[in-house]
């Protein structure tokens, strides 16, 4: 016991040694969820629609009116007039306007008329998210425009009434379960892969080696050390990351330890997976050289950006070996559901089998000599 | 001091490491007596540092065997551990921790208990000078202060043996010699029997009572310093030079007392191995002044482990060092002899 919390007491000291290297840990993570959670999932503002209106009658004046309420509510666009439609067109294409409605000749005529006329939106398709969101705008702009002005007293089509369970989840509170994880798979990748082979190379472990440390005190004292070091970095983006997105569910005690429980599983099966992956290595180019492949093979796939039932067969089945999976899906339980112990039991049970698992393949391997 | 095989501290018999078909050692046999300082030299690739890990548990033996303190290193590694010390080739003190970090953290995974963890810290920082340093951190030390604060920490738990793989490598010559003083003094007051690597014939010669040369991982030669220079043909080298060269003076040089050989080196240059420098150089001169023949030069040496590594391996150590880092160093026009 006393030769294990050697090792861990040599590696925290270092650790607290280099304010840096936890700093760099939580980098990544705080920037990803800064930068990505507001650039995605906002909604589209101030886009700006060209309208060539050919009619000019009472009915085009409608459309006019509705436009106006989108810029001034919604803002989802504001209009540009053109005389022009080819003009309009163009300038979509060029980029210059988003988007494009042609309001024909003889519209308000035909609509008076009940003659079904159309009114025309050019889109920049190669942009999918804008061309959707001026799409959805103006569907329920002429959704509004059909609806009859005195509505039937028995509505006999069919509706679909949504209840959302919790308040809108902006997509940086969707990304804050991904980012908490990632800190700590960069907190092992470093403080647990790369600073370990480092020491090998070094000759630190040659030292370790010729004391009567065994095998097992030498493998748990590393780990240890690798996990409390990753549970810091995972408690400390928890936080951070909580109070940037606005949630209060780590003030609540047992939100807070089931947190506590989801960062510790996590940060034991990250660093059984380290262990494993790094336990015959020698060269410290090797950790270096497959940390992006090892965070885009691992993050990915576990939805911490899109939903894992998107995802094709082979991705589906990445994800069910990722111990990042179990750790997003615990942690947006927790933060975004309020889900409780039920709601993550399954995740803890992966997290703590894979790290011990990991751990009992990776001890053999360990080699007591050079 | 000759080893017996009661008193042994280290007792190795037809030790062999191979990689695969190469044989790095090959069934070298030699015993290192009680409080013994025990030198193994000999160029880079010799076979030195493997010799070493095998007698610290570091990589397992092939075959033959190693006994340390009376215990066998492959059958009971952990029994060979406990009493051991070593001290690597590589500086390997954690540079972010402080002096006393360093040897808390060595001496708690000897398990060194609290009391004497701290005494044994306190008396081995004054003896390697670290006190004042004791909490610095290790980045900020010499060359030399890290070198003593790894000697500190191999002792930190009063190991009976002590094993320094190439101690003084990469040192200035002033703490070179530092450092020699301080393990000849630990030697003494911790009883401490110590088995030295080096490629300094210097430091082999002033440190070790016993060498043992390796080269190819064969044990080549082993005594004492003074024995095995005394074992090389020709214990002193007479250099001497006259202003005037003649077909008689090799046979004349070689009738002079104690002369073994005579080397021509041309202009009238001579070199002559000798028994007994004193007496040798002593005749030469009265023989040049009876003749009236003037010495233009004359110098005197005797015999160096670098004459008794020459005389056993056929080359010269410092050639295999040169050799050793060759590929580093292009040729440069100027720099050609």
């Amino acid at each position: 016991m006393t030769r294990m919390m050697a090792i861990v007491e040599r590696e925290m000291r270092k650790f607290f040694r280099s304010p840096a290297l936890m700093m760099v840990s939580m980098a990544l993570p705080l920037v990803q969820l800064i930068i990505l959670g507001n650039a995605f999932g906002g909604k589209i503002r101030g886009a700006r629609m060209g309208v060539v209106d050919y009619d000019r009658e009472s009915q085009s004046l409608k459309i006019h009116e509705a436009f106006d309420s989108i810029a001034v509510n919604i803002r989802t666009f504001t209009t540009v007039p053109y005389s022009d439609e080819q003009q309009a067109r163009e300038d979509v294409r060029t980029g210059k306007i988003d988007g494009a409605v042609i309001i024909p000749a003889q519209y308000s005529r035909r609509v008076l008329a009940g003659d079904s006329p159309a009114i025309g939106l050019v889109v920049d398709n190669s942009d999918q998210t804008m061309s959707s969101s001026l799409e959805a705008e103006m569907q329920s702009l002429v959704d509004a425009l059909n609806a009859p002005v005195i509505q039937q007293r028995v509505v006999q089509s069919i509706a679909l009434e949504i209840v959302e369970l919790y308040p809108y989840v902006e997509y940086m509170k969707y990304l804050l379960s991904g980012s908490v994880a990632l800190a700590m798979y960069v907190a092992v990748m470093i403080g647990g892969g790369m600073l370990y082979i480092d020491d090998k190379a070094r000759g630190v472990h040659e030292g370790y080696l010729v004391t009567p440390i065994t095998r097992l005190e030498l493998v748990l004292g590393l780990n240890l050390a690798g996990t409390i070091k990753a549970v810091l970095s995972g408690v400390c983006l928890t936080v951070i990351g909580s109070l940037m997105a606005g949630l209060g569910v780590i003030f609540h005690p047992e939100s807070a330890l089931l947190l506590l429980l989801l960062i510790l599983s996590t940060s034991i099966a990250f660093n059984g997976m380290m262990f494993l992956m790094m336990v015959r290595v020698e060269d410290p180019l090797i950790p270096r050289a497959i940390f992006g492949v090892l965070n885009t093979l691992l993050f990915f796939p576990s939805g911490a950006i899109s939903p894992v039932t998107g995802f094709p067969p082979w991705l589906k089945a990445i994800a069910v070996i990722d111990p990042f999976t179990y750790a997003v899906h615990g942690f947006k339980a927790v933060l975004l559901k309020d889900g409780g112990l039920t709601a993550i039991r399954t995740d803890l049970i992966f997290l703590f089998g894979f790290g011990i698992a990991t751990l009992l393949v990776a001890t053999p391997l360990f080699k007591r000599t050079l | 001091m000759n080893a017996s095989a009661s008193n042994a501290a280290i007792a190795v018999e037809n030790i062999v490491k191979r990689y695969g078909d190469f044989e790095a050692v090959k069934e070298v046999t030699f015993e290192v007596g009680d409080g013994e300082i025990f030198g193994l030299l000999g160029p880079n690739g010799a076979g030195k540092s493997t010799l070493i890990r095998m007698m610290t548990t570091l990589i397992p033996v092939s075959s033959g065997k190693a006994i340390v303190a009376g215990h066998d290193v492959s059958r009971e590694p952990d029994a060979v551990r406990r009493v051991i010390g070593v001290i690597p080739q590589a500086l390997t003190s954690d540079i972010d921790l402080t002096v006393e970090e360093n040897l808390s953290i060595y001496a708690k995974l000897y398990e060194v208990p609290k009391a004497e963890r701290k005494r044994n810290i306190d008396e081995l920082l004054e003896a390697v000078d670290l006190t004042k340093w004791r909490g610095a951190q290790t980045k900020t030390l010499s060359g030399g202060m890290r070198r003593r604060l790894e000697i500190a920490r191999g002792l930190v738990h009063n190991p009976r043996i002590f094993f320094l793989d190439e101690p003084t490598t990469g040192l200035d010559p002033v703490s070179r010699v530092a450092v020699w003083e301080m393990l000849d003094h630990l030697r003494k007051s911790h009883h401490l029997t110590m088995l030295i690597t080096t490629h300094y014939m210097e430091e082999a010669d002033n440190l070790c009572d016993r060498i043992a040369i390796v080269d190819h991982g064969k044990l080549v030669a082993l005594d004492t310093p003074m024995a095995l220079k005394a074992s090389v043909l020709g214990t002193n080298v007479v250099e001497a030079q006259f202003t005037h060269e003649s077909d008689e003076w090799p046979a004349r040089l070689k009738q002079l007392a104690g002369v073994t050989a005579v080397e021509s080196h041309g202009s009238a240059m001579y070199k002559l191995l000798t028994a007994d420098g004193s007496l040798t150089t002593t005749q030469l001169v009265e023989m040049a002044v009876s003749r009236g023949e003037v010495i233009k030069s004359l110098s005197v040496q005797t015999t160096t482990l670098d004459d008794v590594f020459v005389h056993y391996t056929g080359r010269q150590l410092r050639d295999e060092q040169v050799k050793a880092v060759g590929f580093m160093m292009p040729p440069r026009p100027g720099m050609q002899p």
